[in-house]
């Protein structure tokens, strides 16, 4: 299976492209694209680690190594289209159209953060894993039904793929073909467990061929597969031609979490020779003449700014209200938890 | 682990001092040396020890055979769980997270607690759920949900809910002893608060049955799990002021000990119940219905019941206006006492 399904990639690790004729598709604005957004979701990954070490958030989920998979992907989709994120996806999110202010809320335990901008259809990120596939095809599901041509992404990891809900996802996709593309990010580790122990397939790419859904497995960390390929799944899609199950080879560089040790379960030389897709785009733009040093320290000089005022958003954002606990439970609460509400805030007033 | 060995003189036993994480490690530890038929399975729970390090260092004792990392797949732990059940063994399931039980539900309401009875018996399910449960650890969303009642309304199953290191274990090694499926939940927020003697043989706690914490005269409050840390704060408080408090932790929420509820509240004759769920269909109602059947005519003074509201558990930013307070216990049981 795994010769059935060979690595797709456009890039090399030394920044040298493999096909040529992705010379020409590929402009400066484009490259310069791929390389702001990964920059900054990268800046504000680290920036998260450093607020969680602080105590400033909760315990979050770095997506280190994960760049291309996430803004590639990203980047391929439409503005009406439909994004179904798990909680290791905010840098697809914020490259798709989320606010980075609300985005440091989540992990400081605001809803808040969980609502999109008007007029972006970014669920929240799913945290019971493979949940959100099922809805993805809803959502594409009713897309076809209005006859738009708009489509649904929905991201997912290796650990993934052994819920129920992967398999339910993907079937109601492939039998009502639903404009969905399944964008999985193999990083090889679900938390501890390594790919070989999740499944005893050799790919995640073969597991739609039982559903008669088209797949592609590709280097994750080229940006340039990730973008191209999502982006002929988007096209089939918009097309009417149905689901795409894809599969981005990827490698998580840090911990699962801010709480996880990986040294407990991961050797210590593993994945020391993978090159992280910023260093190779990096090489990618020097080696093709892309490289503009004044440019890019402007660039990364604002995405630092950029980044601490959304911190400084976070922190000066107004308390959450003990109101909200009750408000949006129901459209119209019931009475019972009307009267729960009002006695606690009588409680709290009186202290 | 091994800090302080010494012999309790109650119980003549070797104990050491252990956190409740480490009192469930080691009663874990005791049912695989003893019973070669116990297993251990679930997700991390290997070579990563558990996310909480519940199981840490026990697969490397035991081996990957007996401790097992499985696929990312709740449905698939339960139910392979109920087909080694069936066939000789005995499956110590780990569930992550409570919030995550959700997809094996279906498993455990449609097979693991009917099998007995739609086989007369031919079939049964000796198999130990593990789930750590609650809020008040900042976790993200789903992670502290407190979702007892949706198994203790579950004919064929057991619930326990040990607050201490010591019931931690005497508990486990009960729910792997007992013919039936227990659900053993973690209150997660109490892993690491205490410390305390723990006997390293093997002991059982029975399930059914409940334990005075404390006793006292004017009110009889009842909890268990993360709530008696809250109730117990509550109740140094008012004891200020004069009032005798009788603390019961219930520590099997199916089936209730309804003795030692009925003998308690008939002695005092107010009671208040505390818990971290939801307060509709919570446990407290069944709790009040028990005082009902059983103590009716003692009653000085109307239940009160501090719970969880009836909103999902939020976010971390407000999960302490979700958990019920020291402070709203203190207001309930002065309520009662002052009726
Ligand atoms: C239903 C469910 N079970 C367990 C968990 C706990 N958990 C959180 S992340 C994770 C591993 C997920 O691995 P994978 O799908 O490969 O995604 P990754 O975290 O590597 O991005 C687990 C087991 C959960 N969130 N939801």
């Amino acid at each position: 299976m795994e010769n059935n399904f060979p690595i797709l990639k456009i890039m090399d690790d030394q920044g040298n492209l493999l096909e040529e004729s992705y010379r020409e598709k590929l402009d400066k604005q484009l490259v310069y694209q791929f390389y702001y957004h990964m920059c900054r979701i990268r800046t504000f990954d680290q920036k998260a680690k450093n607020l969680q070490r602080q105590g400033r958030i909760g315990t979050y989920p770095p997506f280190e190594g994960q760049e291309a998979a996430q803004v590639g992907s990203a980047l391929a989709l439409g503005p009406n289209d439909w994004m179904f994120p798990t909680y290791r996806d905010h840098g697809a999110m914020l490259t798709f159209g989320s606010d980075m202010i609300r985005t440091f809320l989540y992990w400081n335990g605001r809803v808040e953060g969980c609502v999109p901008p008007n007029g972006k259809n970014i669920f929240p990120a799913a945290v019971p894993i493979a949940t959100q596939l099922p809805h993805a095809a809803g959502a594409a599901w009713a897309e076809k039904r209005k006859g738009t041509n708009n489509v649904s992404i929905v991201y997912f990891g290796d650990g993934a793929t052994s819920e129920g809900d992967f398999h339910e996802g993907l079937n109601f996709a492939s039998v009502f073909q639903t404009p969905t593309i399944f964008f999985n990010q193999n990083n090889r580790y679900a938390i501890s467990v390594p790919f070989d122990k999740q499944m005893n397939s050799k790919t995640i790419a073969q597991k739609a061929i039982a559903y008669e859904i088209p797949s592609v497995r590709i280097d994750g960390n080229d940006c340039f597969s990730v973008y191209f390929e999502t982006k002929k799944a988007v096209e089939r899609a918009r097309n009417g031609e149905g689901p795409t199950l894809i599969e981005a080879v990827t490698w998580r560089t840090g911990a699962h979490t801010t709480a996880d040790d990986p040294t407990k379960y991961r050797p210590q030389d593993q994945g020391k020779d993978i090159v992280e897709p910023i260093t190779r785009l990096e090489r990618f733009m020097k080696n093709y003449g892309f490289w503009n040093e004044a440019e890019i320290t402007q660039m990364k000089m604002n995405i630092e700014e950029e980044v601490e005022a959304a911190v400084k958003g976070m922190e000066e954002y107004p308390k959450a209200k003990v109101e909200d606990l009750f408000d949006h439970v129901y459209a119209n609460p019931p009475k019972q938890l009307q009267e729960q509400k009002d006695t606690y805030l009588e409680l709290l007033r009186r202290e | 682990m091994a800090t302080q060995v010494k012999k309790t003189p109650q119980q003549n036993a070797v104990t050491e001092k252990m956190t409740l994480i480490q009192a469930i490690n080691d009663g874990m530890k005791t049912v695989l040396e003893n019973d070669q038929m116990t297993l251990i399975l679930g997700e991390d729970v290997g070579k990563n020890g558990g996310v909480f390090r519940a199981t840490d260092g026990l697969q490397e004792q035991f081996g990957e055979d007996r401790v097992v990392d499985t696929p990312l797949s709740e449905s698939g732990i339960i139910g392979t769980s109920v087909g080694l059940a069936v066939n000789g063994f005995k499956p110590i399931a780990e569930i992550q997270f409570m919030g995550f039980i959700y997809p094996a539900y279906d498993q455990i309401m449609t097979h693991v607690s009917r099998l007995r009875m739609k086989t007369m018996g031919h079939f049964s399910v000796p198999m130990v759920i593990r789930a750590p449960y609650g809020a008040g650890v900042r976790a993200p969303e789903v992670h502290s949900d407190s979702a007892e009642v949706l198994f203790t309304h579950m004919p064929g199953l057991k619930v326990v809910c040990p607050a201490t290191p010591h019931d931690a274990k005497g508990l486990l090694i009960a729910a792997v002893e007992d013919p039936d499926p227990v659900l053993y939940l973690e209150p997660m927020r109490s892993y690491r608060s205490t410390k305390e003697e723990v006997p390293v043989d093997s002991y059982s706690i029975e399930i059914g049955k409940g334990n005075i914490r404390k006793e006292g005269n004017d009110v009889t409050v009842i909890a268990w799990g993360a709530m008696i840390p809250t109730v117990e704060k509550a109740v140094q408080q008012i004891e200020r002021n004069g009032v005798s408090c009788e603390v019961i932790d219930l520590r099997t929420l199916y089936p209730l000990d309804r003795n030692i509820i009925a003998e308690s509240v008939q002695k005092t004759g107010r009671a208040v119940v505390v818990h971290e769920a939801h307060a509709t269909s919570g446990l407290g109602n069944d709790i009040v219905s028990v005082i009902n059947d059983t103590s009716f005519l003692y009653l000085k003074a109307p239940i009160e019941r501090v719970t969880g509201f009836d909103v999902p558990v939020p976010f971390f930013a407000l999960e302490e206006h979700y958990l019920p307070t020291p402070k709203r216990v203190q207001i309930a049981i002065e309520k009662v006492v002052h009726f």
